[in-house]
């Protein structure tokens, strides 16, 4: 920001001798280093194709897109189509599921890896540590198609799932799938489940560099193990995990619409169409590609502002930020 | 190591407090009912996979055990002509997918850990941006049709040719090399490119087979791109033809025949079988990628403690 904010120098008649220095510096530069230039090439092609090129189309959000006038023929229309996505009926649907789904994920995902570590890092026993490190790692592996069939599975009418939780209620459902008041639990403890083991790794990295003699100090006290937990472990940890929090508010707005995409029906769309989705479905099912980029902007700008935020609290409030 | 461990363990074992008892009781127990709660849907497959249909079918509940026994599903899924032609596409599209990764993730990590180079932060800055900001899908599936992506093998290379956390991370490994090495080798008067190829790369076996391992497992596992860019169902990958055999959510896929195109003969022809496909396709699409990991766990550990490192 403050970069902006300099003013440019100027140099009207050329009697700073810095531009001549920058050119031969490059010169230079370039001759000593040109095979290294020349590796880079296709790395910033791929950059400049793949990820600029989407967003310098994000200018087709501005006009009237019609794939057989193409980019430049187009009409503009202005924000005709942040307007329609903000007084249309589904903004408050779509918003809501993205925001409800990733307060279940933070409040469960985010937290769970974090508990499987600290009662890991308890134990003592190898073995049964590795068994258990293993076998929860295990369902990271498996592809998400896979995943998600595996939860189509278990939540049909007989599936393993249904049968559990109308045994426990009494109540006797059918494919829960169908349950709009059901989505949320589903996707969160079907991602838990896959990636609790994997997300643990980074906080048990951490905990491995702990310094043992802050316990050392605390068993000399006689200071006992959930307290341990709680005032030594938690806190010597907590850098990892602001800044994987960071992360994953972050990455609020965009999360997982794959997976979302693979479990959804229309019974459901209620609870479980978020923004992500509703752009795919929008954009390449039915074909309104402007309306679509704009909703797809609207999210990715929300998105970089919530990353931004909690960026600029995590340094005001601890040392620990990505900037 | 042992003999100084030792001594220290069985002390503490002694001075074991009540609380701290019933804690470690407390703890084995959650940790062994969620590694039997993580197992138990890998275990139903493989039961269900091999169980008898009709049996199947009828059962309810949990399964701890297969219910008689069969091959005939996974005789199905062998003899299916869609589901094999899936097999070799995703093949092809990890290997060839593989390679490209590596081979770019490698230019891009050596250029930015170059320390003299004029301009490796202009480079840093066009890399990083795309880690926050991006076009979003319209945009860059448009593209991908301007440029000829659609419907064409290299849709499933070129798009994901690149991933920036992998640049980061090999990057970060290509650092820790001890410049005195690469100075050596300057005197001896290699070139950049034998520098890299005799120094850098040997040096670095542990990190390029982590991230070699993260593309192989995202490439295996890959579908999205599939979906939405190619068209020709002699293109599929495997997890494209899994979608349609096990998620039959979407009105507008096309799900040829029964179970995704798995040709089952009229005598068979009867929803036990298609579900008892639907559990041998799962294990023989998850088996390899499955099989990869135990041996090569350790190295993946490592990868995330390296990108744990940068972050």
């Amino acid at each position: 920001m403050e970069i902006l904010r300099k003013p440019r120098e100027m140099d009207p008649v050329g009697l700073n001798p810095k531009p001549k220095n920058t050119k031969r510096l490059i010169q230079k530069d370039l001759k000593k280093n040109w095979f290294v230039y020349l590796m880079a090439l296709p790395v910033v092609a791929w950059f400049l194709i793949f990820c600029y090129g989407p967003m310098w189309g994000v200018m087709i959000a501005f006009k009237d897109f019609k794939p057989l006038l193409g980019f430049a023929d187009s009409d503009w229309v202005g924000f005709k189509h942040f307007i329609d996505f903000f007084t249309g009926p589904y903004f408050w649907r779509v918003v809501k599921n993205t925001l409800l789904l990733n307060v279940w994920g933070i409040a469960f995902g985010f937290t769970a890896p974090i508990i499987l570590a600290l009662l890991l890092n308890e134990i003592r026993s190898s073995k049964f540590k590795r068994t258990v490190q293993t076998i929860t790692y295990m369902p990271h592996f498996i592809s998400l198609v896979v995943v998600c069939g595996i939860i189509h599975i278990f939540t049909a009418n007989e599936g393993v799932v249904t049968q559990l939780l109308s045994f426990i209620t009494g109540k006797d459902y059918s494919s829960l799938l169908g349950y709009s008041n059901l989505f949320r639990p589903i996707y969160t403890f079907s991602g838990i489940w896959q990636s609790i083991g994997w997300d643990s790794i980074i906080y048990l990295a951490a905990m491995s560099g702990i310094d043992p003699s802050l316990y050392e100090a605390a068993d000399i006290d006689g200071v006992g193990r959930v307290k341990k937990m709680w005032y030594i472990t938690l806190p010597q940890i907590s850098p990892v995990i602001i800044i994987l929090f960071i992360f994953a508010i972050g990455g609020l707005m965009s999360s997982g619409y794959e997976k979302i995409i693979l479990l959804y029906n229309p019974l459901i769309y209620d609870t479980a169409d978020v923004i992500a989705s509703y752009v795919y479905r929008r954009g390449l099912r039915e074909a309104s590609l402007s309306y679509s980029t704009a909703v797809g902007l609207v999210s990715s700008i929300v998105n970089f502002g919530l990353l931004w935020m909690t960026n600029t609290i995590a340094k005001r409030r601890s040392e620990s930020s990505l900037w | 190591m042992k003999d100084i461990m030792q001594p220290k363990a069985k002390r503490s074992r002694k001075h074991k407090s009540i609380g701290d008892r019933v804690f470690d009781w407390t703890n084995y127990t959650v940790l062994t009912a969620l590694t039997l709660v993580c197992f138990y849907p890998i275990l139903h497959i493989l039961f269900a996979s091999v169980s008898d249909p009709g049996a199947l079918m009828a059962h309810k509940g949990v399964l701890l055990k297969p219910l008689g026994f069969t091959l005939d599903g996974y005789k199905l899924v062998f003899k299916d002509n869609s589901l094999l032609n899936g097999y070799k596409n995703t093949i092809i599209y990890v290997g060839l997918g593989t390679l490209v990764n590596m081979v770019m993730t490698i230019l891009g990590a050596y250029v930015l850990s170059r320390r003299d180079l004029y301009f490796k932060n202009f480079i840093m800055i066009v890399i990083t941006i795309t880690m926050f900001f991006g076009g979003g899908l319209i945009p860059w599936f448009l593209l991908m049709k301007d440029i000829g992506l659609y419907n064409n093998l290299w849709a499933m290379i070129l798009p994901t040719a690149l991933s920036t956390w992998n640049i980061i991370i090999l990057r970060t490994g290509f650092q820790s090399i001890p410049k005195e090495l690469e100075e050596a080798a300057v005197i001896d008067g290699a070139s950049q490119f034998s520098i890299l190829v005799t120094v850098i790369l040997p040096l670095s076996k542990a990190t390029l087979a982590v991230i070699f391992l993260y593309y192989l497992v995202g490439n295996w596992n890959s579908w999205f791109n599939a979906m939405v860019l190619l068209k020709d169902r002699e293109l599929f990958p495997l997890q494209l033809l899994m979608k349609e055999i096990l998620v039959a959510n979407d009105a507008t896929a096309t799900t040829i025949g029964s179970a995704g195109g798995v040709v089952i003969n009229s005598a068979q022809s009867s929803t036990a079988f298609r579900e008892l496909v639907k559990y041998c396709a799962i294990v023989v699409s998850t088996v390899p990628i499955l099989l990869v990991y135990p041996f090569l766990q350790k190295y993946f550990v490592k990868g995330v403690y390296v990108g744990s490192i940068k972050g």
